[in-house]
């Protein structure tokens, strides 16, 4: 009985089929109703409020020194999305600045050709990467444990490393280069051609290529992505390689940003980062968000802060505009994922309406799971 | 007569949203009594323990406990109304010693305001020495079989005083000496007056243990039999129950080559020197009881799972262990047992879930963007006839059947030459059924293997071509098509091998 | 037919010397030992001195209060990353009391102290059992936003050890039978928390929560309940180390207690707190913030530069999960065994 209602009812439903939307959700909703438009609208209302009533706003030095001040956190949070995405974390960042830096400044000190000093650096930073993600998929230790521990690690080897000394003296053509407008008058820095290229870089294998589908995947459901083909742990393992290559690399910047390579540079920066990200609507839990956001999220903290410093709130702004800035996000997205999940659990019974019709009268099946 | 039932429950219905799960439920239990409740994956048992232990609420019927009708609003009113269920993998807290595993939430205070351990421990040695199973009080819960997790769960019900007792599928993970076991243990609660009831597939035990065999079919009551007076072709009759002939449109398929070759496969503890071949066209049946290890054979050849020796073959080349992507390459589709961990993205949109497995496929210069996907994606979803509104609804406001026809659609989207389906209809409503039927037969029609994964019995009848009997992790029987009946592969799957011969 | 009861039964008892030698406070003992030993064979004067027996027994006491804190949390799988926030906010609230206050009774003082550590907890936790966000991400947040009070609140100034009144800096350096009086207050706490956690309900459900929280759920513990009061267990110990830090040093700004969340993490660690919840011992605990702040002790004696420090908290975080690990995949593979062998 049922095989015939399944033929007679074909033509119906496969023509029905073919004409599928592609989308559920109307393009302006769609554009509108997300975390990045929120954040992004969030910036551009603060900038046109800062510009409006707090005084030295509207300089281009005023901008050229936020990019300065927040590149490295702008740098770092790309691979660490990435991470998240997968479900996993690294809050070893920082600390593989204040690494790469120490190992930097003491090639430098030994007379190293700059180019090569910062190579170096690189590459240990990759090792460092290379370590942790090591730890997580071939031990199996959870990333949270394994970078708490790395992040004292690290952090105690650049100390250790420089001590209290302080290596200075770095050519000044390329620590003026580094710090200099695009051109004169410019609103932004030599960086920030570096992390845009860096950033569409991450963006592109993130979002159009099968690689980015996989980190998603994993982070989705990482044993549906190992059951589709997923190499999970080898992607989860370049990640956190790509982590360490661009966190160190980010420590050469940050050394010839400030002439000074001391092993406390970059102390904190992971909070930084991990914020920006959350706040950028990226899931904790692994599965969701954009580059876009991660970004976006990291530049507004940054504009926050230089508003409530040039507003004379105080100098030292930046901690608490991170926190009170996480805290409302996860607040305000417990309060969305609420009335999403009120909205969903009545969609999905209209949903299920569809099928009504026939599977009461034959109540032959029982779901697998409620 | 003049008796009152423990238990009773009469008309008792339970729906999700579309899906019926259970219909008319009836079940008389008495004090003293072994009730079993028999019947294939979905017939609607579990649903029926979940109401009894109040984790659901019944939608219709009455449920009365002691003569009095009941309705438990969560697991601890059912708890505290002397019902304990013990599920088949027992839910302990690993951390805690086997003393407070029995007593947690519930822990007895010395004078002094501590835990009294050494009463805890006293009570927990009396009580699993009296079940014939003494377990060290103090040691922790991990590690513990899983038979010993379920003395303890026992041993914690009859601490708590519990009148009735539900065991569901105990004994699917269990060996042979740890069932006798827990059958003593089962007898030795009925003598002492206490209600079971007792959730299996495996007809040996149930005539072995039970006083009454309530049978169960798509979600509804059958019959209620004494088993004194009682055969197994009867009970085999009445959980089979349909025409089979009439479900299950199979086409005939020309079978060609080998395809998949299996050799001497093993994987310690888990199966044994398992060895088959799956030719081109065919459609080859995993049959056996839940936990006899067909899946795990399944996720070995996929890759998904280590094994220890033996080899799998495609088309010749051999196939490396533990790599489903290459497995991919070399033509090797699986649509997993449980579609909602393994088989979706729940919280992706119906057009990532379908393009998953093929993203390499898809990709231009390495690169892979929406529109790419959108085609294919479109094209199996209207193949497949799943309802839904739009490519990015979310695969979890879809239901079980189109669920499941997402599934299928991203491994037929990768053009397999070999399909493994691990439980294709578990879950999903007839109409759905028969068109996944209909689908894998014209599958097979157009060359492709097929490794069919299924404990239902008229699927498996349906299906095949050959029937392969699983029984605790090795081959037993391999029955053709013409020759295989629900009554001798469930005799191989419920009887030791030389007893089969 | 009668049950023949030929299944062997799950191992028994190990041995009790051999548990004890296993334990991870008798290793920890050990190392105490060792390290106070060689650095006192280096330079006598670590331990037979005055200074160097009053520091080396009552510096550690800062961190075992928080780590005892950080402990519980962990057992029930979360984290807390606020109590270096909690710890400074707390101190300077007793200095500033004082200073503006002057003759306020010191328990009114200590008992504001613990009350603002407690709500600043009560905070992390309500928020962690609400919101279904992973208590990393909200302590990560309160971490940042306590630290940003204490800025704004603090600002340059700093505590002046003319604030606090004479009874209260003695408190630093009172001695009983030449043990200060501190580590005997600090040992009493440890105590009652052990106590607390081995051998109450609430205490054992805690345990319970982070070794199971699905079936701790389907039991119907009270996932919620025992999440808050972790936290504020957490928070009311990080602010007693606050009072504590101030009889000690007498002084602190705005920064104090920084880093000190990775420490208590560290010695939680260390004393055999498992990140994933539902195991440890509170006596491991206070074992591991002891060794922790020993070695910080050592290290500048045994002529390895303080700034080391870090480095080894690293390491042993790292290989104290690592050996962890081990143990637990032996065990498995133990049980295994076992388990085919029947």
């Amino acid at each position: 009985m049922s095989a015939d209602t399944a033929t007679i009812t074909t033509n119906a439903v496969g023509h029905a089929a073919a004409q599928y939307r592609r989308h559920s959700r109307t393009l302006w909703r769609r554009m509108l109703l997300r975390t990045e438009t929120a954040i992004v609208l969030a910036i551009i209302l603060l900038i046109i409020f800062a510009i409006t009533t707090v005084p030295y706003f509207a300089q281009p030095y005023t901008y050229l020194t936020m990019i300065l001040n927040s590149a490295p956190i702008l740098l770092m949070l790309l691979p660490v999305t990435l991470i998240i995405i997968t479900g996993d974390i690294d809050l070893s960042v920082g600390s593989v600045v204040g690494f790469s830096s120490a190992i930097f400044g003491l090639s430098f000190h030994a007379g190293i050709p700059l180019p090569l000093a910062a190579g170096v650096a690189v590459v240990g930073g990759g090792l460092v990467g290379l370590l942790n993600g090591v730890l997580v998929t071939v031990v199996g230790l959870p990333s949270l444990a394994v970078t708490i521990g790395t992040l004292a690690l690290f952090r105690g080897i650049a100390v250790g490393l420089l001590g209290t000394t302080a290596i200075t003296g770095f050519p000044s053509e390329v620590t003026q280069f580094i710090g200099a407008p695009l051109f004169v008058g410019a609103p932004a820095p030599m960086v920030t051609v570096a992390i845009i290229v860096v950033a569409i870089g991450f963006a592109v294998v993130l979002h159009l290529t099968p690689f980015g589908r996989g980190v998603f995947a994993i982070g989705l459901s990482s044993e549906t992505a190992a059951f589709s083909g997923v190499r999970v742990n080898r992607t989860r393992l370049i990640l956190f390689v790509l982590s360490g290559l661009v966190a160190s690399a980010t420590g050469v910047y940050y050394t010839l940003q400030y002439s000074n390579a001391i092993g406390t540079n970059g102390l904190g920066f992971e909070l930084q980062v991990v914020t920006a990200i959350v706040l950028g609507g990226v899931s904790i839990w692994g599965g969701r968000g954009s580059i876009l956001g991660a970004l976006a999220g990291g530049v507004l903290i940054a504009t926050l802060n230089k508003t409530l410093q040039l507003a004379g709130i105080g100098s030292d702004t930046i901690s608490i505009v991170t926190g009170a800035t996480l805290i409302f996000s996860v607040v305000v997205a417990g309060i969305a994922g609420f009335i999403s999940r009120r909205r969903r659990s009545k969609a999905s019974v209209i949903a299920a309406g569809v099928e009504k019709h026939r599977a009461i009268p034959n109540p032959k099946s029982v779901p697998s799971n409620h | 007569m003049n008796y009152t039932a423990l238990l009773e429950l009469h008309g008792v219905t339970k729906t999700f949203g579309a899906v019926a799960a259970l219909v008319n439920a009836e079940l008389v239990l008495k004090a003293g009594s072994i009730h079993a409740v028999i019947g294939e994956n979905g017939a609607g048992k579990s649903t029926l323990v979940k109401i009894i232990g109040g984790l659901y609420r019944r939608d219709a019927g009455t449920f009365l406990l002691d003569g009095e009708s009941v309705d438990f609003h969560n697991t601890r009113e059912a708890k505290a109304a002397g019902i304990a269920v013990i599920y088949q993998e027992p839910t302990l807290f690993p951390d805690l010693s086997v003393a407070e595993n029995l007593f947690v939430g519930r822990q007895p205070y010395t004078r002094f305001g501590a835990l009294d351990r050494a009463k805890m421990r006293r009570e927990t040695r009396e009580l699993t020495q009296r079940l014939g199973v003494p377990i060290d009080p103090d040691r922790e819960a991990r590690g513990l079989s899983i038979a010993d997790q379920q003395v303890v769960e026992i041993a914690k019900s009859i601490s708590v005083g519990a009148k009735v007792i539900v065991m569901d599928e105990p004994t699917a993970a269990l060996s042979g000496i740890e069932v006798e076991r827990l059958m003593g243990i089962a007898r030795q609660l009925r003598d002492e007056g206490k209600g079971l009831i007792f959730i299996s597939h495996r007809f040996d035990e149930v005539f072995a243990l039970c006083d009454v065999i309530t049978v169960m079919r798509d979600g509804s009551y059958v019959a209620t039999n004494l088993t004194t007076v009682t055969t197994e072709d009867e009970i085999i009759h009445q959980m089979v129950g349909r025409s089979v002939d009439n479900l299950y449109s199979k086409q005939e398929a020309l079978i060609g080559e080998p395809v998949l070759e299996v050799e001497h496969l093993t994987s310690a503890g888990v199966f044994q020197d398992v060895s088959f071949t799956v030719r081109s066209g065919e459609i080859v049946c995993l049959a056996g009881l839940v936990g006899a290890g067909r899946s795990e054979i399944a996720r070995a050849v996929f890759g998904v799972d280590p094994y220890d020796s033996g080899s799998v073959r495609m088309g010749g080349i051999s196939v490396p262990r533990t790599s489903p992507a290459a497995a991919m390459r070399l033509g090797i589709g699986f649509v997993p047992e449980d579609r909602r961990k393994q088989g979706l993205a729940m919280t992706a949109g119906i057009q990532s879930n379908i393009t998953l497995a093929i993203r390499h496929k898809l990709a231009r210069f390495g690169f892979i963007i929406a529109p790419l996907e959108e085609p294919s994606a479109r094209t199996w979803a209207a193949r497949l006839q799943v309802k839904m509104y739009a490519l990015d609804t979310e695969a979890q406001m879809l239901s079980g059947g189109n669920q499941q026809k997402v599934v299928l659609g991203k491994w037929l989207a990768t053009k397999p030459k070999l399909l493994i389906v691990d439980e294709p209809t578990r879950g999903i409503d007839v109409g759905t059924k028969a068109e996944v039927h209909r689908l894998l037969s014209e599958l097979a029609g157009t060359g492709v293997a097929l490794l069919m994964i299924s404990s239902e019995l008229p699927e498996v009848m349906g299906m095949a071509d050959r029937v392969l009997v699983v029984r605790e992790g090795r081959i037993t029987a391999e029955l053709p098509r013409a020759t295989a009946t629900p009554q001798n592969v469930m005799y191989a799957a419920t009887h030791a091998p030389e007893v089969a011969a | 037919m009668s049950v023949t009861h030929t299944v062997p039964v799950s191992q028994g008892r190990r041995s009790f010397l051999g548990r004890i030698l296993r334990a991870r406070e008798v290793g920890l003992i050990v190392m105490i030992f060792a390290l106070v030993a060689l650095t006192s064979v280096t330079q006598p004067g670590f331990l037979f001195s005055d200074g160097g027996w009053r520091e080396l027994l009552r510096q550690p006491t800062i961190l075992i209060l928080i780590a005892l804190g950080e402990a519980i949390v962990i057992i029930t799988r979360n984290i807390d990353l606020s109590v270096g926030s909690i710890l400074c906010l707390s101190a300077y609230a007793a200095g500033s009391l004082f200073s503006n206050f002057p003759g306020i009774p010191i328990p009114l003082v200590i008992l504001s102290g613990i009350l603002l550590g407690a709500f600043l907890g009560l905070v992390n936790g309500l928020l962690v059992a609400f919101l279904r966000v992973p208590s990393l991400v909200i302590t990560l947040g309160t971490l940042y936003t306590y630290r940003g009070i204490a800025i704004l609140w603090i600002g340059p100034h700093f505590i002046r050890s003319s604030w606090l009144p004479d009874e209260y800096r003695s408190f630093g350096t009172l001695q009983f039978l030449g043990i200060p009086v501190l580590l005997i207050v600090v040992a009493i706490i440890v105590l009652l928390i052990g106590w607390f956690m081995t051998s109450r309900r609430v205490g054992r459900d805690l345990y319970a929560l982070g070794s199971n929280p699905e079936a701790a759920t389907l039991f119907g513990l009270g996932e919620r309940r025992l999440t808050v009061t972790a936290f504020v267990a957490s928070g009311a110990l990080a602010g007693l180390g606050g009072l504590v830090y101030l009889a000690i040093f007498a002084t602190g700004d705005a920064q104090v207690g920084t880093g000190y969340e990775l420490q208590a993490v560290a010695a939680a660690v260390v004393g055999g707190v498992a990140i994933v919840g539902g195991s440890g011992t509170i006596w491991g605990v206070a074992l591991g913030a002891f060794f922790l702040a020993t070695i910080s002790n050592a290290l500048p004696v045994l002529g390895v530069p303080s700034l080391w420090q870090q480095s080894i908290v690293g390491v042993l975080i790292v290989g104290a999960i690592l050996l962890d690990r081990i143990v637990f995949i032996t065990r498995i593979r133990r049980a295994k065994r076992k388990g085919t062998a029947t």
